[in-house]
């Protein structure tokens, strides 16, 4: 478990202060996925890099399995970093090694396994990624895919608990990106990793976290369960990034409600609740008849969600929407 | 042909060769084993590196700056009392090579300095999130991933010397420049000149394209 009480950092540049992180409180279980959201600039690279101390906070205590590491001796720092994976945007991999030295680095490092023992620690991990037959390329001869493939076997190399993903798919195509995630899934299932992942991407959170905090200028605006995040934004930054997810335009919503008569209901359906025949069922026996202005239907990590925006015409439209909620279906009234 | 090189004493060549090329083996020795850890010392205590020490580094700087604006001729005659604590002799090749070092270690440092600063700072963010040590990092990322900069930086520095070397031959080191000087310039020998010329000349192509050579296998990107 990482716990955050009341982390702050802040730089000085010249006489002037500048806060790069405000005071903030995290809990991260161990075994979620935990995303951190944020436009470049929004202190979410900083929040990442106080896990291992790659950045000292100003104040405030991290506790990672009870044990505070923002009081560590370098040695201890050193030691605690080795039971940390991390991997980059841009890989960071040693240009002058090759792929199998690159995953070997961490363990050489560490000097507790015998060079035996590391030779078949990286077989075994360049096997879990996928990449035997590259052992002994370089890494200028691989895709941005591998790369990020090595970046991982490297830092699985010596078993960490926790793994920290700085903008891990942000330089790879669609296509690619959802290949790494789904490995980062099946690692986080497989050896129940905790992973920390920062992105400014709403749908690499969608597609594969747990928990989510949204960070704005240096505060984290709003924090929770995926599900709750994404489909009932808060915070206009929150509003923002979901909006640009799911490609909504607010504007075009309003004109289109202009154009339709009767209440304006939002409709959340989750889990179960998306695969059941609802709304014809609750239109039929209420008498209400329904138009649909818009709608998004996907997965949050594995949870089937649906999300539709109707206007409801005639009929008993207070018992539909009484109908709908105790069906486990969030209505939400948008116009009365 | 044979008027042209009747002042030629081949063995003189062939001896004033090997001096030159004892005094380039010997000043490049000692100019990267002194070269290497300060321009390493440099890179760490440079602005906005690990161990930033504004101070200490604008401090160095000056030294360095002040010993690579220094004519090398000028080195080369104010060492001289230096050169006789060290080697007992300010002459021939042991006399030679301190001056050598003194002018050289400057300049190989800021090369090395700037190649340092050529790898990529995520490799070195990479290797401390791993929980390297600050020696471990030198040791397994930098100077690996600075290789090819640091064999084009001794190509440059070995060329250098040999152009020190034959100004070294001013102040009696020996070599091709001091033949040069000695015959060709101050008896009007001219096809001593050409010669010695000439072996310089095959000397610095030889090792740069031996540099070239080994800075394209290290190459990796």
């Amino acid at each position: 478990m990482i716990e955050f009480q009341r982390v702050h950092k802040a730089y000085k540049v010249g006489q002037r202060e500048i806060t790069a992180l405000e005071p903030c409180n995290l809990q991260i279980e161990q075994g979620q996925i935990y995303g951190l959201i944020g436009h470049s600039g929004a202190g979410k690279s900083t929040l990442l890099r106080l896990i291992n101390r790659l950045e000292e906070p100003s104040s405030g205590r991290i506790l990672v399995d009870g044990e505070d590491v923002t009081a560590l001796s370098p040695k201890g720092l050193r030691q605690f970093r080795q039971k940390l994976g991390m991997i980059f945007q841009h890989f960071n991999l040693l240009s002058s090694k090759t792929v199998a030295d690159n995953v070997a680095m961490p363990l050489k490092l560490a000097g507790q396994l015998s060079s035996d023992q590391i030779k078949l620690r990286v077989a075994m991990l360049l096997d879990r990624v996928g990449l035997t037959d590259h052992a002994n390329k370089y890494p200028a001869q691989l895709s941005g895919g591998q790369k990020q493939r090595v970046g991982i076997a490297r830092a699985l190399a010596t078993s960490p608990k926790i793994l920290l993903c700085d903008e891990a798919t942000s330089a790879l195509d669609p296509q690619t990106t959802a290949q790494v995630l789904q490995l980062l899934n099946e690692l986080n299932r497989e050896l129940n990793l905790t992973i920390v992942l920062i992105t400014h991407e709403m749908d690499v959170i969608r597609r594969i976290c747990d928990q989510v905090a949204v960070l704005d200028k240096g505060k984290v605006v709003e924090q929770g369960p995926v599900a709750d995040v994404f489909l009932h934004p808060k915070h206009p930054t929150t509003q923002r990034f979901v909006f640009e997810a799911e490609q909504l335009d607010e504007e075009e919503m309003n004109s289109d409600f202009e154009r339709v008569q009767g209440r304006i209901v939002r409709l959340t359906f989750q889990g179960d609740a998306t695969y059941a025949p609802l709304l014809g069922h609750v239109a039929r026996k209420t008498g209400v008849d329904y138009s649909i202005l818009g709608g998004r239907i996907d997965h949050i990590r594995d949870t089937p969600y649906g999300q539709l925006t109707l206007s409801l015409v005639g009929g008993d439209a207070d018992a539909a929407i009484a109908q709908l909620q105790s069906a486990q279906v969030t209505v939400e009234v948008l116009r009365g | 042909m044979n008027h042209f090189f009747s002042n030629i004493d081949w063995f003189d060549i062939w001896m004033a060769t090997l001096d030159t090329l004892m005094m380039l083996g010997g000043s490049i020795i000692f100019t990267v084993l002194l070269g290497l850890p300060l321009g390493v010392l440099l890179f760490l205590t440079g602005p906005k590196q690990m161990y930033e020490q504004k101070g200490f580094y604008a401090a160095l700087s000056l030294v360095v700056n002040v010993l690579r604006s220094l004519p090398f001729i000028i080195l080369l005659i104010v060492m001289i009392p230096f050169t006789l604590m060290i080697t007992g002799t300010s002459l021939g090749v042991a006399g030679a090579i301190p001056p050598l070092v003194a002018g050289a270690t400057p300049f190989f440092a800021r090369l090395v300095e700037t190649a340092l600063r050529e790898v990529d700072k995520g490799i070195i963010e990479a290797t401390q999130a791993m929980g390297a040590s600050t020696q471990q990092i030198i040791f397994s990322a930098l100077l690996p991933e600075a290789r090819p900069g640091i064999i084009a930086a001794i190509t440059v520095t070995a060329i250098t010397l040999v152009s020190y070397t034959a100004m070294a031959g001013v102040v009696g080191a020996g070599g091709l420049g001091d033949l040069a000087i000695r015959y060709g310039y101050q008896r009007f020998q001219t096809d001593v000149m050409v010669v010695t010329v000439v072996l310089l000349l095959i000397l610095v192509q030889i090792l740069q394209s031996l540099g070239d050579r080994l800075v394209v296998h290290y190459s990796r990107k």
